[in-house]
């Protein structure tokens, strides 16, 4: 009978995981002191600064979506095609793609769990928000949207 | 008719960015969690059963992690069978990501057959629930548990600077 209960355990688990992955892919969440406790990043208050060096690319004049992604993730592939079409037809808006397996300390310094992994960076290089997860076309458009389109 | 018959998808050498159809791979978890939950449900009442089960799959596990999930047995049969009644399909997925996924398989059905063979059915229980977790996410929202663990495992692994 146990094994019965053990299906329904995996069943039920496997069903919980999908929910919370629908609910949490692509969602930009913003980065600063109170975003960062909230979500319980530790020390948390200090805003991180990506330098072009870093990342290998140039910023955005207004903004630019650093994108982290690995070999073993089929997902990475659908957002840089999605990134890479929407800063096609933007002025000032770059999409750059980093390799997390080899930047590792960038991974971690950032505090990266997952790939794909989109950085939403100012023209400073401040990480002003991330999401992880393919993101949806109106997920993105929504961060355009709020440095004026 | 499919623009990739099966004898060509399948004399791609292994490794060079080979390229697999998303529905064979949505298939073949599919066929693995059947197995799977037989494997789960046979632990207490047929513990023979549930270690011919166990051991197959993980054969099918080492053939996909090894030589590339085309040519494991559920692959091949989507290839043979499925996908000559399919249309083209529209897109298709890198096949690295998936046969790193076989291997996390693999060491999930390793350990469940240890339990098997060791008397700890606890231990076989909780290794087969996990692998059905990650084979019922694949074939129900296409979503590779075992692709999310690789940065995780890699950020354990390196050494810290």
């Amino acid at each position: 009978m146990i094994g019965v209960w053990v299906l329904l355990g995996a069943v039920v688990l496997a069903v919980v995981v999908a929910a919370v992955k629908r609910a949490l892919d692509g969602r930009f969440r913003t980065a600063g002191p109170e975003a960062s406790s909230r979500d319980g990043d530790g020390d948390g208050s200090q805003l991180e600064v990506l330098t072009p060096a870093e990342i290998g690319g140039e910023l955005g004049a207004r903004l630019t979506f650093v994108q982290f992604s690995s070999s073993f993730c089929s997902p990475c592939r659908a957002t840089r095609t999605l990134l890479g079409d929407v800063v096609r037809t933007r002025e000032g808006v770059e999409h750059v793609e980093v390799d997390a397996e080899s930047n590792l300390e960038l991974v971690r310094r950032l505090n990266i769990l997952r790939t794909p992994t989109v950085l939403v960076v100012d023209p400073a290089g401040v990480v002003v928000g991330r999401a992880s997860g393919l993101p949806r076309r109106e997920q993105i458009e929504a961060v355009l949207a709020s440095v004026g389109g | 008719m499919t623009t990739l018959s099966p004898s060509t998808s399948t004399s791609t050498p292994a490794g060079v960015s080979a390229q697999v159809d998303p529905r064979g791979l949505r298939f073949a978890a599919a066929l693995t969690s059947l197995v799977l939950a037989a494997a789960l449900l046979s632990v207490e009442p047929a513990r023979e059963i549930a270690l011919v089960l166990t051991a197959a799959q993980a054969v099918v596990f080492a053939i996909g992690a090894f030589l590339g999930v085309r040519h494991s047995p559920y692959g091949r049969f989507f290839g043979r069978v499925v996908r000559p009644r399919l249309a083209a399909p529209t897109e298709l997925e890198d096949a690295r990501p998936p046969q790193f996924a076989q291997a996390v398989g693999l060491a999930f059905a390793t350990v469940a057959l240890v339990g098997l063979a060791l008397d700890l059915p606890v231990l076989a229980l909780v290794a087969l629930a996990l692998a059905l977790v990650a084979a019922l996410l694949n074939a129900a929202v296409g979503f590779c548990l075992g692709c999310e663990m690789y940065l995780l495992v890699r950020r354990v692994a390196a050494p810290a600077a």
